[in-house]
C-alpha cells in the first residue's frame, strides 16, 4: 500500500536531491547508483569491444596488417579485463542496486554512502588502466590471466599501474558485495522470510558471499606479482625458491569463482523472466537456491581445472575433473527447472523473453562445452585453443551479457516509465543472435583443428574461418548500436508503462509505479 | 525491415559458398592422431560429444515444443504446478550416472598418459622467447628450433608457402614405434610444448621440469605450436616433429652427432682465425635477422618501454667489454638472453660486430671469435 502514498509524494521527492552533475556525484540513492553503474557498463561495453573490434580486424586475414603483436596482446588484455570488471560486474551490481531493494521491500541499500564510493571509484580504475596503454611500451600485455614470470619479470613498466587500478576494481566490488549482503539480511520488508525471496536476490547474495570470499585473493595475486616485479620478492620466481604455478593456484582460486559470480545473477535474472512470460509459477524455486548454493560451493573446489597441462600430481588432476563433471549435475538442475516452469504455460515473447530464451539454450551449448573441457584428456587437445575461447564466450556474451540485455528489456519500463519500442528490441535480439552465433560458434571447430588462442597471425588452413569469425564479430558489435537506440528512445518517452508492466509479473517492484518514485518502501510492504 | 532481414540471412550463406571454393581446406573435428593414446583422446572427445548432443537435443526438443504448444496466441490456460520431489531427483541422479559413465574411461586414460616409465629415448624440451630448445639425453645432441618462415611472410611482403608459421630450421626427430619421454621446461616464461597428432601438450614451467610422452606409430612431420602466451612473438613458435623408422632415426643421430662435432672442432680452429669484417657483417646481419629482430626490431631502435634501442646506444658505442658480455651472458631479470650458449662462437662474434657497425653505430670494430671465447671464459680482453 506504501506505492499508493508514494504517488502523492512523488512531486515532493525531487526536492532535497541537487541537480546536475551535484545529483550524480554526491548521490547515495539506490537507483542513481544504479543507473550509474549500468551506463558506465554499458560504456565499458562498448570500449571492451571496440578493442575486441580491433582483435577481429587482425585476425581477419593471415598475416600482420594492422597491428604490431605486441599491441595485439594489449588488446587482448585489456579487453578481457574491461569486459570481465568493467561491463559484465558492475552491469550486475547496478542491477542489484536498482533491484534488490524494490525486491525487498527496503527504501534503499544499507550502507548507502559506502555505495556512493564503491560506484565512484570505478571510473577512476578503468582511467587508470586505459591511460596505461598509452605509455611507452604500452599497456598490460601478458593475458587478463596475467600469468607470472610473463607479468613479473618479462612485463612492461605499466604493471604497476594495472595492479594499482584492479586494487581499486577489487575495493569497489567487496563493497558493493557487503552492502548487498548487509542490505538482504537486515532490510527485508516484514513477512519477505528468505525461501520467500525472488531468486534474483539469492543469486546475488550467494554472489556476494563469492566476492568477498575470492577478491581478496586476486588483490592478494596483484600484489605478489608487484613485489615480485618492483621489491625482490620471488613469490613466482623459482631462482628465489618460488614457484609461477603457485601463481596460477591462486590466480584460479579467484578465478573460478570469479566466473560463477558473473553467471549466478544471471540465473537469477532469467529465473524472474521465464515465469513472467510464462505466466506460470517457476518451477522448483527451492531446488534453485539449493542449486545455486552448491553451485557456490563446488566453484571452490574447481579451481585447477584450469591448469590441467601445467604438470599436478595424477590424484589432484583426477580429483578436479571429478568435482568439474560433477558442477554439471546442480547445473543441469537449473536448466531442467526453466524448462518445467516453461511447460503447459502461455507463453508470449516480447524482447526480455526473447533474450532468456537464447539464454538458455545458448549457455546450455557452453555448458557443454564445458563439460567436455573437463574431460582431462581431452583438455589437454582443447586447452588454450579457440575451443576454449568459443566456450568461455558462450557463457559469459551468450551467458552472462545476454541475461544483462533481458534485464535491461524486463525492467527498462520500470525505470523510464515508458515501454521501449518493441519492434526494434526484436530487431536487436535477432541481430545479436545471428551474429554472436555466427562469431562464436566456428570458433569450436577453429579450435578443435589446432588454433591456439591469443595468437596474432595463424596458419593457412584458419583463414577462411577467422574471416567468417571476424565479419560475426563486426555485425554482433554493430548490433549491439541498436541497443543503444532502443535504450536512448526509451529514456526519452513513448508509451507509459503500467505498475505492473507485464501481465505475468509478480513481485514488489511490480506493485510501485513505473517509473519507479525516487523513494519506494518508506514504510515496510506487507509480505504475504 | 524484411529487406533487412533477408540480407541478413544471405551473408552467411554467401559466406559458406565462398570458404568451399578456397584452396586450403580445415579439419572440423579433433584429430584422431598417430598415437594409441590420441585415438582414446579422441575418442572420449566423441563420446561426450555425441551425450551432450543427446541430452542437447532432449532437452531444447521438449523446450521447443513447449515455445510451439505452450504459447498465449494459441488461446491455452497456464497450468500452476510448481514443484515435484520425484521429477527433481530424477534428473539429478539421471546425470550422475551419465557422469560417472564418463569418468571411468577418463580416469583410464588420463593414468595411461601420466605414466612416463620405461622410455627408450628422452629428450630435453627447454623453451624460450620464441624457440625451442632440443637435447637428447643418450646422445650428444642438442639444438635449437627457430620459425623458418620469412619475416616478409608475415609482413604480407611475399606470398605465403603452405605451411606459413608451422616451419622451423631444425624439427625434432624421434623415432616410431619407441617410448619418447619429453622432459620440459623453460628459461624464462612459461612456454607450451603442444604436437596435436600425440596428443600431447605440457606446460615448460621456468625452473621445473614436466614430463610427457609419445609413441608414434606412423613416420612423418608432424606440426604443433606453443600454447601458452609467452610475450610477443608467442603465435611465432612452432613446433615441427619429424618421426622416422628406427633405423632411419639411427642414420640422423650419427649424422647429427658428426656435424656438431664437426662445429665444435671449427669452433677450436676459428679461435686462431681472424675473419674479415665483410664476412662478420654478412653472417651477423643473417644472426640478427634470426635471433634478435624479435625484440630489437629490423630498424634496430627496439620498442621503446619494453626493448632497448641498439642504435646510439651507450654501451655499444662506449664500452665493446660489457657489449659482449650482455650478448653472452645476457641481462638476468630481464627478457635479454644469454646468448652464448644459444649460438656458436662465429655467430657470436658477427653479431657483435653487426650491432657495432649497423644501425649508424659506425665503430669500425671487428670483434672476433677469440674476443667472445675470452668473455665466455671470464677473461678481460
Amino acid at each position: 500500500m506504501s506505492a499508493i502514498t508514494h504517488e502523492h509524494e512523488h512531486d515532493h521527492d525531487h526536492d532535497h536531491k541537487p541537480t546536475g552533475i551535484k545529483r550524480w556525484l554526491f548521490t547515495t540513492n539506490h537507483k542513481d547508483i544504479g543507473t550509474m553503474y549500468l551506463v558506465f557498463a554499458l560504456l565499458m561495453f562498448f570500449i571492451g569491444g571496440s578493442m575486441a573490434m580491433v582483435i577481429r580486424l587482425e585476425l581477419f586475414q593471415p598475416g600482420m596488417q594492422f597491428v604490431e603483436p605486441q599491441f595485439f596482446n594489449q588488446m587482448t588484455t585489456v579487453h578481457g579485463l574491461i569486459m570481465v570488471f568493467g561491463a559484465v560486474m558492475p552491469a550486475f551490481t547496478g542491477l542489484a542496486n536498482w533491484m534488490i531493494p524494490m525486491m525487498i521491500g527496503a527504501p534503499d541499500m544499507a550502507l548507502p554512502r559506502m555505495n556512493n564510493w564503491s560506484f565512484w571509484i570505478l571510473p577512476f580504475a578503468f582511467l587508470i588502466l586505459l591511460l596505461s596503454l598509452f605509455m611507452p611500451g604500452g599497456g598490460p600485455d601478458f593475458g587478463w590471466t596475467f600469468y607470472a614470470p610473463l607479468s613479473t619479470t618479462y612485463s612492461n613498466d605499466s604493471t604497476a599501474l594495472f595492479v594499482f587500478s584492479v586494487h581499486i576494481m577489487g575495493i569497489s566490488s567487496i563493497m558493493g558485495a557487503i552492502n548487498v549482503i548487509v542490505t538482504i539480511w537486515n532490510m527485508r520488508a516484514p513477512g519477505m522470510t528468505w525461501m520467500k525471496m525472488p531468486l534474483f536476490v539469492w543469486t546475488w547474495f550467494i554472489t556476494a558471499f563469492l566476492l568477498i570470499m575470492v577478491m581478496p585473493v586476486l588483490a592478494g595475486a596483484v600484489t605478489m606479482v608487484l613485489t615480485d616485479k618492483y621489491f625482490g620478492t620471488s613469490f613466482f620466481d623459482a631462482a628465489g625458491g618460488g614457484d609461477p604455478v603457485l601463481f596460477q593456484h591462486i590466480f584460479w582460486f579467484f578465478g573460478h569463482p570469479e566466473v560463477y559470480i558473473m553467471i549466478l545473477p544471471a540465473f537469477g535474472i532469467v529465473s524472474a523472466i521465464i515465469p513472467t512470460f510464462a505466466r506460470k509459477p517457476l518451477f522448483g524455486y527451492a531446488s534453485m537456491v539449493y542449486a545455486t548454493a552448491s553451485i557456490a560451493v563446488l566453484s571452490f573446489l574447481v579451481w585447477a581445472h584450469h591448469m590441467f597441462t601445467t604438470g599436478m600430481p595424477v590424484f589432484a588432476t583426477l580429483f578436479f575433473m571429478y568435482c568439474t563433471m560433477l558442477i554439471a549435475v546442480p547445473t543441469g538442475v537449473k536448466v531442467f527447472n526453466w524448462v518445467a516452469t516453461m511447460w503447459r504455460g502461455a507463453m508470449t515473447f516480447e524482447v526480455p523473453m526473447m533474450f532468456a530464451l537464447a539464454f538458455i539454450v545458448l549457455f546450455t551449448i557452453g555448458g557443454f562445452s564445458g563439460l567436455m573441457l573437463a574431460i582431462t584428456p581431452a583438455d589437454f587437445q582443447y586447452h588454450d585453443t579457440y575451443f576454449v575461447v568459443a566456450h568461455f564466450h558462450y557463457v559469459l556474451v551468450s551467458g552472462a551479457v545476454f541475461s544483462i540485455i533481458a534485464a535491461a528489456y524486463y525492467w527498462l519500463p520500470k525505470w523510464t516509465g515508458y515501454m521501449y519500442d518493441e519492434r526494434l528490441g526484436q530487431l536487436h535480439f535477432w541481430c545479436s543472435l545471428i551474429s554472436v552465433n555466427l562469431l562464436f560458434f566456428p570458433m569450436h571447430f577453429v579450435g578443435l583443428a589446432g588454433m591456439p588462442r591469443r595468437i596474432p597471425d595463424y596458419a593457412l588452413q584458419f583463414a577462411d574461418f577467422n574471416a567468417f569469425i571476424s565479419v560475426g564479430g563486426f555485425l554482433f558489435g554493430l548490433s549491439q548500436l541498436i541497443f543503444v537506440w532502443v535504450i536512448v528512445k526509451c529514456a526519452r518517452g513513448g508509451e507509459k508503462a503500467t505498475a505492473q508492466v507485464w501481465e505475468g509479473a509478480e513481485g514488489l517492484e511490480w506493485q510501485v509505479p513505473s517509473p519507479a518514485p525516487y523513494h519506494t518502501f518508506d514504510t515496510p510492504p506487507e509480505v504475504k | 525491415m524484411t529487406n533487412a532481414r533477408c540480407l541478413l540471412w544471405s551473408l552467411p550463406t554467401l559466406l559458406f559458398a565462398a570458404s568451399a571454393n578456397a584452396s586450403t581446406s580445415m579439419p572440423l573435428n579433433m584429430t584422431r592422431g598417430v598415437t594409441e593414446i590420441s585415438q582414446q583422446v579422441y575418442q572420449l572427445h566423441m563420446t561426450i560429444f555425441w551425450i551432450c548432443c543427446v541430452i542437447g537435443a532432449v532437452v531444447f526438443g521438449i523446450m521447443f515444443w513447449s515455445i510451439i504448444r505452450h504459447r498465449k496466441a494459441r488461446g491455452v490456460q497456464p497450468a500452476q504446478f510448481h514443484e515435484s520431489t520425484k521429477v527433481e531427483i530424477l534428473w539429478t541422479a539421471i546425470p550422475v550416472v551419465i557422469l560417472i559413465g564418463m569418468a571411468i574411461p577418463a580416469t583410464k586414460t588420463l593414468i595411461a598418459m601420466e605414466d612416463t616409465s620405461a622410455a627408450d629415448v628422452t629428450v630435453l624440451v627447454t623453451g624460450s622467447q620464441w624457440k625451442w630448445h632440443y637435447k637428447y639425453l643418450d646422445h650428444e645432441i642438442e639444438y635449437f628450433s627457430l620459425l623458418a618462415t620469412p619475416r616478409e611472410q608475415i609482413a604480407n611482403k611475399l606470398a605465403k608457402g603452405e605451411n606459413y608459421l608451422l616451419e622451423v630450421d631444425r624439427p625434432l626427430v624421434i623415432p616410431t614405434g619407441k617410448k619418447v619421454r619429453f622432459l620440459m621446461t623453460s628459461d624464462d616464461v612459461i612456454h607450451s610444448w603442444w604436437v596435436p597428432a600425440f596428443a600431447v601438450k605440457k606446460d615448460a614451467n621456468p625452473g621445473f621440469i614436466n614430463e610427457a610422452w609419445t609413441r608414434v606409430d606412423e613416420p612423418g612431420i608432424y606440426r604443433g605450436q606453443c600454447a601458452e602466451l609467452c610475450g610477443k612473438d608467442h603465435g611465432f613458435m612452432p613446433v615441427v616433429v619429424i618421426a622416422k623408422e628406427p633405423a632411419d632415426y639411427q642414420a640422423w643421430v650419427v649424422q647429427e652427432e658428426a656435424r656438431i662435432a664437426a662445429a665444435k672442432a671449427a669452433e677450436r680452429e676459428l679461435l686462431a682465425m681472424n675473419m674479415d669484417m665483410a664476412e662478420l657483417m654478412a653472417t651477423g646481419e643473417r644472426v640478427y635477422q634470426g635471433w634478435c629482430v624479435a625484440c630489437h626490431q629490423a630498424s634496430g631502435n627496439g620498442l621503446p618501454g619494453i626493448f632497448p634501442a641498439i642504435r646510439g646506444s651507450q654501451l655499444v658505442l662506449n664500452d665493446r667489454r660489457a657489449h659482449i658480455d650482455i650478448i653472452v651472458n645476457g641481462k638476468p631479470g630481464t627478457a635479454m638472453q644469454a646468448f652464448g650458449r644459444q649460438l656458436s662462437l662465429k655467430e657470436l662474434a658477427a653479431v657483435i660486430t653487426y650491432t657495432r657497425n649497423a644501425f649508424d653505430n659506425n665503430t669500425g670494430d671487428a670483434v672476433q671469435a677469440a674476443d667472445v671465447y675470452a668473455v665466455q671464459q671470464g677473461k678481460g680482453e
